[in-house]
C-alpha cells in the first residue's frame, strides 16, 4: 500500500507538470489572438507607449514571444517554471501587483466549504435516499425518488442555481426577513440571496445545496440500484438464513458492498464539482477560486490562471488518491500492489 | 453458553421434543411473475427423523431449492410465497410463527448449506466476521470469545492454519476451503437439522467425496438430520438414507435409497437412473429423457411427466393428478403404471 502510494504522489509530477503547460499554451494564445491583457488597467484611456511596456514588462508580459500568434513561447515557460519550484515559490502577480499565493490563499478556503457542503449535502441525502428508494422497489418512495432524480439531472446547474437565488434567496428569504421572530443568521445568512461576509458559512449552505444536487441525484440513482442488485445476492440470502435481524442484513451486509460503487462515484464526481463551483461561486457571489478564475479568465491575466488551475488540478488528484484508498478498505478484494 | 436465546426457544408454544425434527406437509409455493405464475412447488410433502439423510433429488427447476428455501423462510418476496401446507418443526408450524421467532429457528435449529460458497459468502468480511457473528447475535458473546469460538469451527471442519486463516476473507480461499467454512458456519449453533443445497455441486470431484466425508461425519457426530438435495444420483446413493424424487414442484417418488435404485417405480426415476453413464455398457448410446422439463407457469395437466414419457396413456394426460400409489409400505410412486414400470426393470 504504501508503495501504491508513493507511486501514484509520482504520477502526479507529469500530470501537474502537463496541466501546467496546457494552461501556459492556452492563456498565451488568448494573449496572441486578442492583444495586451495590460491595456485593461488604463481603461479608455490611451497610455504613452513608453508607460505601457514598461507596465507590461513589469507584470510579466513582455516576452516578445506573446505578439507571434500560435507560439508555444516555451522560454516563458520555463521561466515560470524556475520561479514557480524554486525555493521561494513564485507564482507571479496579478494585474493589482498581488501576489497569485496571496489570492488563492484568501479563496481557497470558500470553495473547500462550498465543496464540503456540496460532498456531505450529496452523500446523506442521497445515499439515504437511494437506500429507501432501493429497499421499497416499485412504491411511492421508489418512484418519488426516480422521477425527482430525473428533473434533477436534467437540470443544468446554472438554470438551477438561478431559479433557487431568486426564488429561495430572494422571495422566500424576503418573506422571512419580515419576521422579527426568525434569529438573523437564518434570514439573513442561511437564505440570502449570495454570499454574506457577515455569516462566511451560513451563507454557503444554499450554494453548497445548489452544487452538489445534481451529483446528489446520480449518487441516489447509483445507490437504488446498487442496493436492488445486492439485495438479490447470494450472500444476502446466507445472512437471512443465519437468522440475523433485517436491520443487520440491510444495514451491515447490504450496505457496505452496495456503497463500493457509490464512494467510486463521488470520489470521481469531486472534479466535476470543482467545475460545477466555477458557476455556483460566480452565481452567488461567493469570493472562492471559482470565481478567482473566471475573473482572471476574462481579464486575461494568465499567471492567476495557471496557479489557481493548478491548485484545482492538485485537489482533484489528492481526492481521487483518498477515494482509491478508501476503495481499497471498503472491498478486501481490492489490493494495491 | 446457554442464554435467553434458548430459553426463549423452547417457549415456542406446542414445541414437542418427540416429534420429528422436521415435516413437511402439501407445501405449495408460487412466484407471481410479469409472465404469470409459476406454480414452483405443488404439494411437497416429507418427513425427517432425527439422523436421518433425506435426498431431494431432481434437475434444475423442480422446485427442490425453493422447498429448501421456504422451509428457511428466506424466500424472496415478492416474488415467492408460500400459498398452502405446513413446515413442522417438532410439531410446531414454522409458518404460523411470527417473524422473530422464526428468525430464532434459522440457525440454531435449522440451518442450511449453500450451493455456491464464493457467492453465498459475502466478500468484504472476513471469514472470522462472518462466523462471529452468529455466536455474537445469538449467543450474546463478546467480539473476543466469538473469535476464540470461530476458530474452534475452523478446526472443526478441517481447515488447516484455523488461527491465522479467520481473518481471512473468503476470496482467499480455495473452492473445498469456502464450502467448508460454509459449512461451519451452518453448524455453528448446533442445529436439528441441516439442509444442504446442492453443497458439492461447483467443486470438483476429489474435493467433492472429502466435502462429503467431512458433513457425513459432522452428522454422524451430532446425530443430526440432514436434507441432502442435489442433481447428483451418485452423491444420494453414498449417504442418503430415504430419497425423495421431484419433478415439476411434485414428490413423483418416495423410497428408501436402495429400493429406489433396485428398481424405481416411477419413469421419470427410471429415465434418471438410465441416463447415469455405466462403464459396463461402455460404447453403447448413454440414454437421456426426451425432452424438457415443462414451464412452471404451464405444467401440463394429468401427470406432469407425460409428454416425455413413454409409458404415458390417456389417463395421463387429463385431470385430475396423479395420486400417489403406496408400491410397498415404505415406498410412494405417482404413477398410474408402476407396478409396469417396476416390474419393466
Amino acid at each position: 500500500m504504501g508503495r501504491y502510494v508513493i507511486r501514484r504522489l509520482l504520477q502526479f509530477i507529469p500530470t501537474v507538470l502537463g496541466t501546467m503547460f496546457l494552461l501556459h499554451y492556452i492563456t498565451s494564445l488568448a494573449i496572441q489572438f486578442s492583444g495586451n491583457p495590460v491595456r485593461a488597467i488604463f481603461g479608455d484611456r490611451t497610455p504613452p507607449p513608453a508607460l505601457l511596456a514598461a507596465v507590461t514588462e513589469r507584470l510579466g508580459y513582455g516576452d516578445p514571444c506573446l505578439d507571434q500568434k500560435g507560439n508555444p513561447c516555451f522560454g516563458l515557460f520555463l521561466d515560470r517554471m524556475q520561479k514557480i519550484f524554486s525555493l521561494n515559490p513564485d507564482f507571479g502577480v496579478n494585474l493589482r501587483l498581488r501576489p497569485v499565493t496571496e489570492l488563492v490563499s484568501d479563496a481557497l478556503p470558500y470553495t473547500l466549504k462550498l465543496l464540503v457542503i456540496a460532498i456531505l449535502f450529496q452523500s446523506i441525502v442521497g445515499i439515504a435516499a437511494g437506500v429507501w428508494a432501493g429497499l421499497r422497489s416499485g412504491s411511492f418512495a421508489d418512484n418519488l425518488v426516480k422521477i425527482s432524480t430525473v428533473f434533477l439531472i436534467s437540470v443544468p446547474i446554472f438554470v438551477l442555481g438561478l431559479v433557487v437565488r431568486e426564488f429561495v434567496g430572494v422571495k422566500f428569504g424576503n418573506v422571512l426577513r419580515g419576521q422579527e421572530w426568525i434569529p438573523e443568521v437564518i434570514s439573513r445568512g442561511v437564505f440570502s440571496p449570495g454570499f454574506k461576509p457577515d455569516y462566511p458559512l451560513a451563507s454557503l449552505i444554499i450554494p453548497g445545496m445548489v452544487l452538489g444536487a445534481v451529483s446528489l441525484a446520480t449518487t441516489a440513482r447509483l445507490t437504488r440500484t446498487s442496493i436492488m442488485e445486492n439485495l438479490r445476492a447470494d450472500y444476502v440470502r446466507t445472512a437471512r438464513a443465519k437468522g440475523l435481524a433485517n436491520k443487520r442484513v440491510i444495514g451491515v451486509h447490504t450496505l457496505r458492498n452496495s456503497l463500493i460503487p457509490v464512494i467510486t462515484f463521488i470520489g470521481v464526481d469531486i472534479g466535476s464539482s470543482m467545475a460545477g463551483a466555477v458557476v455556483t461561486e460566480t452565481i452567488f457571489n461567493v469570493p472562492g477560486i471559482g470565481r478567482l478564475v473566471t475573473l482572471a479568465a476574462r481579464t486575461g491575466e494568465s499567471s492567476v490562471v495557471i496557479g489557481v488551475v493548478t491548485m484545482l488540478v492538485l485537489v482533484v488528484l489528492i481526492a481521487n488518491l483518498l477515494v482509491d484508498i478508501l476503495y481499497a478498505v471498503l472491498d478486501p478484494r481490492i489490493r494495491y500492489e | 453458553m446457554s442464554t435467553d436465546v434458548n430459553v426463549k426457544m423452547d417457549a415456542i408454544p406446542g414445541l414437542d421434543p418427540n416429534a420429528m425434527p422436521l415435516q413437511v406437509k402439501d407445501l405449495h409455493v408460487e412466484f407471481r411473475t410479469r409472465n404469470g405464475i409459476a406454480h414452483a412447488v405443488n404439494g411437497v410433502s416429507f418427513d425427517l427423523q432425527p439422523g436421518e439423510t433425506r435426498a431431494i433429488l431432481g434437475e434444475s427447476g423442480c422446485g427442490k431449492s425453493v422447498t429448501a428455501q421456504a422451509i428457511m423462510g428466506i424466500l424472496d418476496t415478492p416474488p415467492g410465497f408460500v400459498t398452502g401446507g405446513e413446515i413442522l418443526y417438532r410439531g410446531v408450524d414454522l409458518l404460523k410463527l411470527p417473524e422473530a421467532q422464526r428468525r430464532k429457528v434459522r440457525a440454531n435449529k435449522i440451518a442450511m448449506i449453500f450451493q455456491d460458497a464464493l457467492s453465498a459468502l459475502n466478500p468484504v468480511f472476513t471469514v472470522g466476521f462472518q462466523l462471529g457473528e452468529l455466536f455474537r447475535k445469538h449467543r450474546g458473546m463478546s467480539r473476543k470469545d466469538a473469535k476464540a469460538r470461530s476458530i474452534e469451527l475452523l478446526d472443526l471442519v478441517k481447515i488447516p492454519a484455523a488461527r491465522q486463516r479467520v481473518n481471512e476473507y473468503p476470496h482467499q480461499f480455495s473452492g473445498g476451503m469456502r464450502q467448508r467454512v460454509m459449512i461451519a458456519m451452518a453448524l455453528a449453533l448446533d442445529p436439528e437439522v441441516l439442509i444442504a443445497d446442492e453443497p458439492t455441486t461447483a467443486l470438483d470431484v476429489t474435493v467433492q467425496a472429502q466435502i462429503m466425508a467431512l458433513l457425513a461425519e459432522l452428522q454422524r457426530e451430532r446425530n443430526m438430520s440432514l436434507v441432502l438435495i442435489t442433481h447428483d444420483m451418485g452423491v444420494v446413493a453414498d449417504v442418503a438414507d430415504r430419497i425423495s424424487v421431484m419433478y415439476a414442484g411434485r414428490v413423483i417418488e418416495e423410497a428408501p435409497v436402495n429400493d429406489i435404485y433396485a428398481s424405481p417405480a416411477h419413469p421419470y426415476t427410471k429415465g434418471l437412473l438410465e441416463s447415469i453413464p455405466r462403464l459396463d455398457l461402455k460404447g453403447q448410446e448413454l440414454s437421456a429423457i426426451k425432452g424438457l422439463p415443462p414451464v412452471l407457469t404451464n405444467i401440463p395437466r394429468g401427470c406432469a411427466f407425460n409428454p416425455r414419457c413413454r409409458y404415458a396413456q390417456d389417463v395421463c394426460r387429463h385431470d385430475p393428478p396423479v395420486p400417489l400409489y403406496q408400491v410397498s409400505s415404505a415406498r410412494t410412486a405417482a404413477c398410474h403404471f408402476w407396478k409396469e414400470v417396476k416390474g419393466d426393470e
